[in-house]
């Protein structure tokens, strides 16, 4: 069946059965790299893309789910030339070894972060917790989040600072 | 922090050289022992096996300089510290060279890039060569303007005289211009002129990797491209019974079931399409063990059981005859995985003849024999390419799941194939880490001193690599199938089961015995750090106990016992920044220690750890971690530091959680569920690494050095919160409870 999808702001329509998990469709039909295949089964948050601004395991999601909904992926957040702040905060901080993973983190982060532009220690550590990493590379992608918060309430002006303060 | 230049020229001659550092490998010691051959001087590092400058760089007329190494990506930082390396020499901006990595139609053979030796031999043999690189252009440019070279600079990709004139580098190589043979020796930057090496260059691959590039193998979609899936269940070298396809050839998108002997893999269209066809095929299959499985809980004994011959790997003295208090423990490990994070995928097609792999191998020209072999295929007409996969840590899947792309490619001929693998043959089909036994005696003298050491470890070989098509799962279930390999008791210098059984520590009375075991029930290959993560543990661990009955300082009692100055300095570079202290911590935390040279040979490593117990569950979590590393010369101190913090937190993970599961049928550990990791509720609060920077000595590879340390320190400080040893890995809650009574 045709399913039409909008995917980091653009629309696409898609040749696929409708239980096929949102992941192969982009990787496969709209050849997009970003979110990963780790386990296929909901439990290391590879795969992890924005659906309606909320952390989504990507893998586990029919497409059908998603149609009509706005779908973001790390290529969604910028390019190598123009990285957003995500993006910016984990190249500079280094935040990556294989990086296979990375994507994933990075998308849970934005999920968290457009929610609550100030979390603290333990609610980025909560928002994290389905994403695993297997190169140890926790403590970075830990502080490129926090960087990574930082430059967003940079960006968004006095108001999210105060509520940092 | 430096060494002292003393080491240096002990380690190799060093000369005063015009303008620079006069490097003479000929002085070092093995080639000494190949004097007999004259035939070939020694080169440095792997110019000793590809020693024509241009089988490492080139330098096209526009100017454009492209590098060379048959070592691989694999998450590590090697792109951008090779290319730091060659660029200082060159007088490059590493910006504007080109690497080409692991390609058996491109670069030259390295072998695998494995045992933390691409610095070592790759960033030695391309830091030699561009050295002479320069100096041939420095040489071509002072004949060209007749000029005496000693006046000539290079700057900017070009050569310059002092009376303004240049000659760019193309300008200056003709065709055969770099075909020339390396020296030995070569006139290397002195390390405070240094403008890359030493310094935190960003990693030229992190962009890409957050930005969603192709980066990885699997992100390759090549014209025409299908997806295959292998069926493959958790019962090793299963034989398979029968299976009737017919229902699964007529899904939609199926273009071939295909079976070969055991193999069984089905080929489609889309990627969707390919999976629900696997699980389709994988219900009609029936499959039989060939044997039986060991009894998991009674693995120790198992392998005591099963030894099949003893090597000696050290002695000296007579450890029996020490006199003192004796300490005896025995250690354990379990199997643990690689568990790469993206599963394994493999890209080929046969075309016109012609077979091309894309893999994440650690080893493309061992990869391209073993898959020539298995196809009977002449290797030439087999190219093997590296492209990145997650981090593998070893010996993975990546080769065998090359090797089902090659075998099902070699099927269908012309049309390329990707083939993935899901995740419960990643856990339950990849090689594992081998389970270990370790049983030490020693003795303490009455002057506070180790007299005695007896040190006994039961292990397989921890390396199957592709050394032919019978280490690759696929060749061994087609029909006409190779059997598996059965490699022999080797003692070496880099060791294997025995890396880092021969502690450093001055013991003048001791024997270290590999308790060889031929025997494989379920396969295993090199994981990170071969066997020195379990020895480590179980020597830090002992060292512990000794200073405890010593009533020494666990710090203190390392010291008396290491002379080495390089392993003094970490050890208290790494109790200076933790605050290493004897003062009472509070109600359920305790503090760690540990050591290692690695290999006894490579980066000397030091960590402090503190640690806190749930008593209720008996969870363990790191807290934090300062460690000291000495890699020798740092090319890229962050890229040391980043591989450090990494190794120390999935050392964490191994040491806290993971132990593969089996019955007597299969392996049941089969995801993350039944195999879980380290996640982010238990990542530490802090881990610092310092590095100390030995500028001028050779480079001692980083990447597996944190291993061992991490889990003795983790044991230790379980030890020093709980008031008990637990001997067995991992230190799981069950355990920490049963230990603390709960
Ligand atoms: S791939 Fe989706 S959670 Fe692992
Ligand atoms: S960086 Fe490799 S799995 Fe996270």
């Amino acid at each position: 069946m045709t399913i039409e999808l909008t995917i980091n702001g653009k629309s696409h329509k898609v040749e696929a059965d409708a239980a096929t998990p949102l992941l192969y469709v982009l990787r496969n039909d709209l050849a997009l790299n970003g979110a990963k295949f780790g386990c296929g089964l909901g439990q290391c948050g590879a795969c992890t893309v924005l659906v309606d601004g909320k952390a989504t395991l990507s893998c586990i999601t029919p497409i059908s789910l998603a149609e009509g909904r706005q779908v973001t992926t790390v290529e969604g957040l910028g390019t190598a030339e123009a990285p957003g702040p995500v993006q910016a905060a984990f190249i500079e901080l280094q935040a990556a070894q294989c990086g296979y993973c990375i994507p994933g983190m990075m998308m849970s982060a934005q999920g968290l972060l457009q929610s609550n532009p100030a979390p603290t220690e333990t609610e980025i550590r909560n928002a994290l917790q389905t994403n695993l990493c297997r190169c140890g590379t926790h403590m970075r992608i830990l502080a490129a989040i926090r960087r990574a918060s930082e430059l967003m309430q940079a960006s968004l002006g006095p108001v999210a600072n105060k509520r940092a303060g | 922090m430096n060494a002292p230049l003393t080491g240096a020229l002990t380690r190799r001659g060093l000369l005063a050289g015009a303008g620079g550092l006069l490097v003479s490998f000929s002085l070092l010691p093995h080639a000494f022992a190949q004097s007999a051959a004259p035939a070939q001087p020694h080169l440095p590092g792997s110019l000793e096996t590809s020693r024509s400058l241009d089988a490492w760089i080139r330098i096209d007329p526009n100017g454009h300089i492209t590098i060379f190494t048959g070592k691989a990506e694999l998450g590590q930082g090697v792109r951008t510290a090779l290319l730091q390396v060659a660029a200082e020499e060159l007088d490059v901006p590493p910006g504007e060279l080109e690497i080409i990595t692991a390609d058996t139609a491109r670069t030259p053979n390295e072998g695998y890039t494995a045992g933390s030796q691409s610095a070592q031999y790759s960033g030695t043999a391309l830091r030699h060569a561009a050295a002479q690189v320069r100096q041939l252009l420095i040489g071509e440019a002072a004949r060209r303007l007749e000029l005496d070279p000693g006046v000539l600079k290079t700057e900017g990709k070009a050569v310059r005289a002092p009376d303004g004139r240049s000659l760019g580098y193309g300008e200056l190589v003709s065709d055969q211009f770099l075909r020339v043979e390396a020296k030995p020796v070569s006139i290397l930057k002195k390390p405070d002129s240094y403008r890359y090496i030493g310094h935190s260059l960003p990693r030229v691959d992190i962009p890409g990797k957050v930005t969603g590039g192709e980066v990885y193998v699997h992100d390759m979609r090549l014209e025409g491209m299908l997806h295959a899936r292998v069926v493959r269940p958790a019962i090793p070298r299963a034989r398979l019974l029968s299976v009737d396809s017919s229902s699964v050839e007529a899904m939609p998108g199926v273009v071939a079931v295909i079976r070969d002997g055991d193999f069984l893999a089905v080929v489609a269209q889309g990627e969707f399409q390919a999976v629900t066809a696997m699980h389709a095929l994988a219900g009609l299959a029936r499959w039989e063990r060939r044997y039986a499985l060991p009894d998991q809980a009674a693995l120790p004994a198992y392998l005591q059981k099963n030894e099949s011959t003893v090597g000696t790997v050290s002695a000296s003295g007579d450890p029996d005859k020490a006199a003192g208090k004796v300490f005896e423990a025995t250690y354990t490990r379990p199997y643990q995985l690689h568990g790469s994070i993206g599963p394994s995928c493999g890209v080929a097609v046969l075309k016109d003849g012609q077979l091309t792999v894309w893999s994440h191998t650690q080893g493309v020209y061992p990869d391209r024999a073993a898959i020539a072999e298995m196809l009977g295929m002449p290797p030439n007409k087999v190219r093997v390419i590296h492209r990145e996969g997650a981090g593998c840590y070893g010996h993975n899947g990546a080769d065998d799941a090359a090797a089902d792309a090659a075998l099902i490619a070699s099927k269908l001929p012309g049309r390329p194939i990707r083939l993935l693998w899901m995740r419960d043959q990643e856990h339950a089909g990849e090689p594992f880490g081998a389970p270990m036994l370790m049983k030490i005696r020693a003795t303490l003298g009455d002057d506070g001193r180790i007299a005695g050491w007896n040190y006994d470890l039961w292990s397989n070989d921890h390396n199957t690599r592709p050394g032919g098509a019978r280490s690759l799962l696929a060749a061994q279930a087609k029909e006409n199938p190779f059997p598996p390999p059965v490699p022999k008791l080797a003692i070496t210098p880099n060791g294997n089961g025995d890396r880092n059984a021969n502690p450093l520590y001055d013991l003048p009375n001791k024997r270290v015995l590999w308790h060889y075991v031929e025997d494989m029930p379920l396969r295993i290959s090199a994981l990170r750090g071969l066997g020195a993560y379990a020895n480590v543990v179980a020597i830090e661990s002992s060292i512990d106990e000794l200073a405890l009955m010593a009533n020494a300082d666990p710090v203190e009692f390392r010291l008396r016992h290491l002379s080495d100055p390089r392993a003094r300095d970490v050890v208290e570079l790494a109790a200076k920044r933790f605050g290493w202290s004897n003062e009472k911590l509070p109600p359920h935390r305790g503090r760690g220690f540990a050591f290692a040279k690695y290999k006894n040979l490579a980066a000397y490593l030091a960590i402090a750890a503190e640690v806190e117990i749930e008593r209720e569950t008996g969870r363990v979590r790191l807290v934090r971690a300062v460690s000291a590393i000495d890699t020798g010369e740092a090319i890229n101190p962050d890229g040391i530091i980043n591989q450090t913090e990494g190794g120390i937190l999935q050392a964490t993970s191994w040491t806290l959680y993971e132990a593969v599961t089996f019955d007597e049928n299969e392996v049941t550990s089969t995801d993350w569920s039944s195999y879980p990791i380290l996640r982010f509720s238990s990542v530490p609060d802090k881990v610092e690494v310092h590095v100390i920077n030995r500028p001028g000595l050779p480079f001692l590879g980083t990447a597996e050095a944190a291993q061992g340390p991490t889990g003795a320190a983790l044991a230790n400080a379980v030890r020093h919160a709980t008031g008990r040893r637990i001997y067995d890995l991992p230190l799981s809650r069950q355990r920490v409870k049963q230990a603390i009574g709960i």
